[in-house]
């Protein structure tokens, strides 16, 4: 028992370090430390260097070009990119689609997209909720026809994350209406230049465009786009949602606002002293601390069961729902922390400077719209009540 | 990073488990509760068979030299078990304690009679008017011809019933800093008030008045034992998060077999969303206590003293809130049952909640921690 890193994860946290600082656009890294918004080639040009240097494949295995990194040197790469403030790499293509690809698609399948979502040349987003199917996503009604070689799409997905920047979506379609719905869904890989695709913004509450609706009248598919067997979809797309939990709990993101959050405490002054002083603030930022270095022997302990090809235990199911209810508390205290600059809503101008000009610190800059914009944490990749519902059935068996 | 238990580690806690499955029934418990003692010689012997009392006591003072980790397995067990044997209080601390502060003689001549489980010590450190304040002390140790006269009152002692010598933290007046002394329970002008407390453990109130102790008497250096009281304080928080972590595992899984068995409006409890996601709850507590119950296991040899207590007072934060939250939730799912004697439930959720007040309740710990944010900026 021993929650400390071994000399060789040492060596390699090290070499993280050294590999992050001198290839990590410094650009990049201010814009993501300051809670800027990033743009797509923010996203890329990191996504580039980790390429060429053969580390985005993080969690892949090597046959397919990935780094073949353990759990626990992917935790360290995840916990030393955060802190220097690299971009997260967009998981759409790297840790959803793609592990789909390589456990259920076929060989023209990895051979086509592997590559190109390794190299970044695409860009992925994912299509599974719909309006009517949110929570309960095995209703879905967006409808594939078979003609001939080709599948019809017409429908709707929704809230799709930076669709405005894909060139390819994956598609949860219904196929059949007979008997239960999850036996009616099938997995498609759809190219968004097809004709009869419409991507709309949806402007969310911090007045920020990050996701979209995304419309298919008579969307034209190849049948060989479809991974695996036609009403097997539902099989994949659990995988999918299973393959990307250790991930979503964020927690070297946390890790990283809460190093800001204390440096900001000790900064910001309430009645002339620092705020970390103040001993209801201080109480705060104690507990979240305390809640996150628990998450985090938890993630570690969940990632140890994997390397030792242990079945992972509850506290697996349970990462997501801690690691958002963290990052909203983080959030929130930012906010707070902020007082009176918490107010102003600040945008970004064409020159990057913020419009509000005497809200000089900008780590205060844009804590309110993450503070709204993290809501969303405890709704998305299944709700937590949903994940609730998961645990109840699938650990303790009520 | 390692989360395995070593051999000997999985073999301690199976030796542990095998007597409580043994001797450690509900009804065998309940008689051990209601003797005079309060709690079982004969258990205490066997413990001391499978090695507990050797255990943390170091190699060189004859001892098997286990650490935090070993500690804590064994402290699962005595939580899975509700054991009424005083071991955080009879020897854990203690041993802390003499390894701390004893001089290369004493831990030898002591860890004797500890390791063997022959003798009892118990710390004797809180008084009257104070909470969990580690450096206040107010009894009084005069010097008076070779040695120290002690006048004064301990309170709530665990072990204080029956430990043979007592470890006592005094001052000599003038001095800043608090000294050890080892005092035999049987000296004149000890009085002890033993008492079953609210788990039924035993603990005692114990006056001191003109207690003559020889110079030989202090354990360790005068004035000097702050650092050692903080260590075997952490020692113990470590300890006491271990054993909440077995109790709550336990006390979850009943919670959980109640909810599958117990039927109301013609279906079982447990079909209901309000209850399960309030099991749910329960069952995150229980593994970020186990997450944090390891963290303090593994701090507790850390030689920063304050990486330790900040570590420690984070586990004893998150876990003596776990402690509540779980305890007072199997209780409410459990129904009118859960507010009875006749079900372990209420023995568990008692003992969780004088865990979670033991040594420093969340609050106090939250505000050590929040001292180390501060001293830190």
């Amino acid at each position: 028992m021993d929650l400390r890193y071994s000399p060789e994860q040492q060596v390699f946290e090290k070499e993280v370090r050294e590999f992050t600082r001198e290839n990590l656009d410094p650009n990049v890294a201010r814009k993501v430390l300051e809670g800027c918004r990033l743009e797509r080639e923010d996203f890329l040009s990191w996504h580039r260097a980790l390429h060429k240097k053969g580390w985005v494949g993080v969690g892949w295995p090597k046959e397919f070009g990935g780094t073949g990194w353990d759990a626990t040197q992917q935790h360290i790469f995840d916990e030393v990119t955060a802190d220097a403030g690299a971009p997260q790499l967009i998981p759409f293509g790297l840790r959803m689609v793609a592990p789909v690809i390589m456990n259920f698609g076929n060989k023209a399948q990895q051979d086509y997209h592997l590559p190109k979502i390794l190299s970044g040349e695409n860009w992925w987003c994912q299509g599974y909720s719909e309006p009517g199917s949110g929570s309960d996503l095995a209703s879905l009604k967006c409808k594939a026809e078979r003609v001939g070689d080709h599948y019809i799409v017409n429908g709707q997905k929704t809230w799709t994350t930076l669709g405005q920047h894909a060139d390819w979506i994956f598609c949860l379609v219904r196929t059949s209406t007979d008997g239960r719905q999850q036996e009616g869904i099938s997995f498609l890989l759809i190219d968004m230049k097809t004709p009869g695709i419409t991507v709309r913004p949806i402007i969310m509450l911090d007045q920020e465009h990050e996701v979209n609706e995304v419309w298919f009248d008579d969307v034209k598919v190849p049948v060989e786009n479809r991974v695996g067997e036609e009403n097997k979809g539902w099989t994949y797309a659990k995988f999918l949602l299973s393959h990307e939990r250790t991930g979503i709990a964020g927690v070297g993101r946390c890790k990283r606002i809460v190093k800001r959050l204390q440096n900001v405490a000790t900064k910001a002054l309430a009645n002339g002293k620092p705020l970390i002083e103040d001993v209801r603030f201080r109480d705060r930022l104690a507990q979240v601390e305390i809640d996150l270095r628990a998450l985090e022997i938890t993630l570690l302990r969940v990632l140890d069961a994997e390397r030792e090809k242990r079945q992972p235990g509850p506290e697996a199911s349970l990462l997501k729902i801690k690691g958002s209810e963290i990052q909203q508390v983080l959030t929130e205290l930012t906010m707070m922390a902020a007082g009176p600059a918490a107010l102003p809503y600040v945008r970004e101008g064409d020159n990057g400077a913020p419009d509000v000009a005497w809200l000089s610190d900008e780590a205060f800059r844009y804590a309110t719209g993450h503070y709204f914009n993290f809501r969303k944490t405890s709704i998305y990749g299944g709700s937590n009540e949903i994940q609730r519902n998961i645990i109840t059935q699938l650990v303790l068996g009520l | 990073m390692n989360f395995s238990l070593t051999e000997e580690q999985t073999a301690l806690k199976d030796s542990i488990g095998k007597f409580l499955e043994r001797d450690y029934t509900f009804d065998d418990r309940w008689k051990v509760i209601k003797s005079p003692e309060g709690w079982s010689r004969a258990h205490w012997n066997q413990l001391a068979e499978i090695g507990l009392m050797a255990l943390p006591v170091a190699e060189a003072d004859g001892g098997l030299g286990g650490g935090g980790v070993d500690t804590m397995v064994v402290m699962e067990q005595i939580g899975k078990g509700l054991v009424l044997e005083p071991y955080l209080g009879c020897v854990v601390l203690p041993a802390a304690l003499i390894r701390a502060a004893g001089t290369e003689a004493q831990r030898a001549s002591l860890c004797e009679g500890l390791a063997s489980g022959e003798t009892l010590y118990a710390f004797a450190h809180t008084e009257p008017g104070q909470r969990y304040e580690r450096a206040s002390v107010a009894l009084t140790a005069t010097p008076k011809g070779d040695g120290y006269e002690l006048s004064g009152k301990k309170i709530s002692v665990l072990g204080g019933d029956c430990a043979d010598v007592l470890i006592v933290s005094a001052k000599v007046p003038g001095d800043t800093v608090p000294s050890l002394f080892l005092v035999p329970a049987a000296a004149a002008g000890v009085t002890r008030h033993a008492y079953p407390m609210q788990d039924a453990q035993r603990g005692a109130d114990i006056e001191f008045s003109n207690v003559a102790v020889g110079a030989d008497s202090l354990l360790g250096a005068r004035g000097t034992s702050q650092a050692a009281i903080d260590y075997a304080l952490d020692v113990a928080c470590a300890a006491l998060c271990a054993e909440a972590v077995g109790a709550m595992t336990e006390l979850q899984k009943i919670t959980i077999e109640y909810l599958k068995t117990r039927k109301q409006f013609g279906r079982a409890l447990g079909t209901n969303q309000a209850l399960q996601h309030r099991a749910v709850d329960m069952l995150m507590h229980v593994e970020m206590s186990r997450s944090m119950a390891l963290e303090a296991a593994v701090s507790v040899e850390n030689p920063d003293a304050a990486a330790r207590a900040k570590a420690i007072s984070g586990a004893k934060t998150l876990i003596s809130k776990a402690c509540r939250f779980v305890g007072q939730n199997a209780v409410q799912l459990h129904g009118g049952i859960g507010v009875t004697h006749e079900l372990n439930t209420s023995h568990y959720f008692k003992r969780l909640t004088m865990i979670s007040v033991t040594f420093g309740d969340s609050d106090w710990h939250l505000a050590r921690y929040g001292d180390a944010l501060l001293a830190a900026a």
